[in-house]
């Protein structure tokens, strides 16, 4: 295994392009050195590229924010612009492992190591989050929920890596939040999880929403269905229903000793509709 | 495998060592370094006794190459006391018992100091979900808790 840390991106993705063998990026390497540990990765070349500009930096961008992809939990938690633009999705980045996990794990690496049950993905795909990619080729733009191919597995190319996320701007009156339900408070991975993005007119009805889930399919997936459930309502107990029942009906669950699928299916239209709940409120709406 | 070369600051001194590119710091503190404070529990990221503070941030040591050690700030329990002159948290936790077998005690202190640092009067669920990731396997919880809210109050006191 060879370790490198590249002076620029472009020598990263002409590394990373070039080498034959097995490449990890490293910059929280929480998943990472567990893998390599555990056998499960034998990495030729691990690249580290936590020193190069903007990649530790949240900068503010049309209104919203660029996070650079080794921007840890704990830095994305402290940042209040951040807290206050998209609550929902802080909270799902700080759902990940304990407070020393926290200070190194990312959000990109979380969406890179394409697990169902990514804790920080649900919320990003909610949020319409992009990320910028960068590769032998260039850089370019992809939307969050492009980016997880299956469990372990994403739509990157050979040599291509994510240099940051971009969470957009939004309307007054918007808010997100995201959920999980997980057998302990806290150390755990999420056996169903939503993630739920509104936003609502004068009058509390809500004008736009975007309803993601985790850890009910292969991939961390957008469900418009649920979505079209509550625009054009006050989210009223009948909304609340129909999208819950939304929520279930896109459900595509494993069944294992954590969660079965019945279980899975109806928790995450329960989480779903309690999300909406607390996004509901945090845009200022009554229901 | 071609070995790498760091320079690094431990406990406020300039280090230097030559370590595997797929060595964990926690391998090159222990083995290299000769600080054995920081302990292999999981080996994981789940137990927290490797616990260390990098460039001021609570990490476990064994989540963390020596590699990405270059250029930053490592402080571990070796540094905690002054001299003979213990922290009060250790003071504290020797007058609570609140360790049994030792192994978790380190990270806990770490992890513990890092919290009163930013947080200096923490709620007792404050210092439970702060301490989520770093595993008893003796059960000592509730002295543990107790130790760490009795040494902030000590500390506020100072």
């Amino acid at each position: 295994m060879r370790f490198v840390r590249p002076e620029t991106l472009e020598e990263a993705a002409t590394l990373l392009g070039q080498e034959s063998g097995v490449t990890r990026i490293i910059s929280g390497g929480t998943d990472v050195m567990v893998q390599m540990r555990s056998g499960l990765v034998a990495p030729d070349l691990v690249v580290d590229l936590k020193h190069l500009t903007g990649l530790r930096s949240i900068t503010p961008e049309a209104g919203g924010f660029r996070i650079g992809a080794a921007v840890s939990g704990a830095q994305l938690g402290e940042h209040e612009g951040v807290c206050a633009l998209w609550p929902g999705v802080v909270e799902g980045v700080q759902l990940i492992g304990s407070t020393q996990v926290q200070g190194r794990a990312t959000m990109v690496g979380n969406l890179c190591n394409g697990s169902p049950a990514a804790d920080a993905v649900p919320g990003l795909v909610a949020a319409d989050a992009t990320v910028r990619i960068m590769g032998p080729n260039g850089s370019r733009d992809c939307p969050v929920a492009e980016i997880p191919a299956g469990p372990g597995r994403t739509t990157l190319g050979k040599g291509e890596f994510v240099t940051s996320v971009f969470l957009p701007a939004r309307p007054e009156r918007s808010g997100d939040a995201y959920l999980r339900f997980t057998p302990r408070t806290e150390m755990d991975i999420a056996v169903a999880a939503a993630a739920v993005s509104l936003t609502v007119d004068a009058k509390g009805v809500v004008t736009a929403a975007r309803v993601a889930l985790g850890a009910v399919a292969p991939t961390v997936m957008l469900v418009p269905e649920a979505a079209a459930a509550i625009i054009g309502t006050t989210l009223d107990d009948a909304a609340q229903a129909a999208l819950a029942a939304a929520a279930s009906a896109a459900c595509n669950p494993i069944d294992d000793k954590r969660g079965t699928i019945e279980f899975r299916t109806r928790v995450a239209g329960v989480l779903a509709r309690r999300a909406a709940l607390i996004a509901l409120a945090r845009a200022g709406g009554q229901n | 495998m071609k070995t790498i070369h760091v320079s690094t600051t431990v406990n406020g001194d300039a280090a230097e060592f030559i370590c595997g590119p797929d060595e964990s710091l926690l391998d090159v503190l222990r083995n290299r370094l000769g600080l054995t404070g920081a302990k292999e529990g999981c080996g994981t990221g789940d137990c927290g006794a490797c616990s260390v503070m990098l460039d001021g941030r609570l990490v476990c040591s064994c989540l963390v190459l020596g590699a990405e050690a270059e250029g930053v700030t490592v402080d571990t329990i070796e540094g905690l006391a002054e001299g003979d002159h213990l922290h009060p948290l250790q003071q504290s936790f020797i007058d609570h018992a609140a360790l049994q077998c030792g192994v978790c005690t380190p990270g806990i202190l770490v992890a513990a100091k890092a919290l009163l640092d930013r947080n200096p009067d923490p709620t007792e669920t404050e210092v439970r979900y702060w301490l989520a990731g770093n595993l008893c396997r003796c059960t000592g919880y509730d002295k543990i808790i107790h130790a760490v809210m009795d040494a902030a109050k000590t500390m506020r006191a100072a």
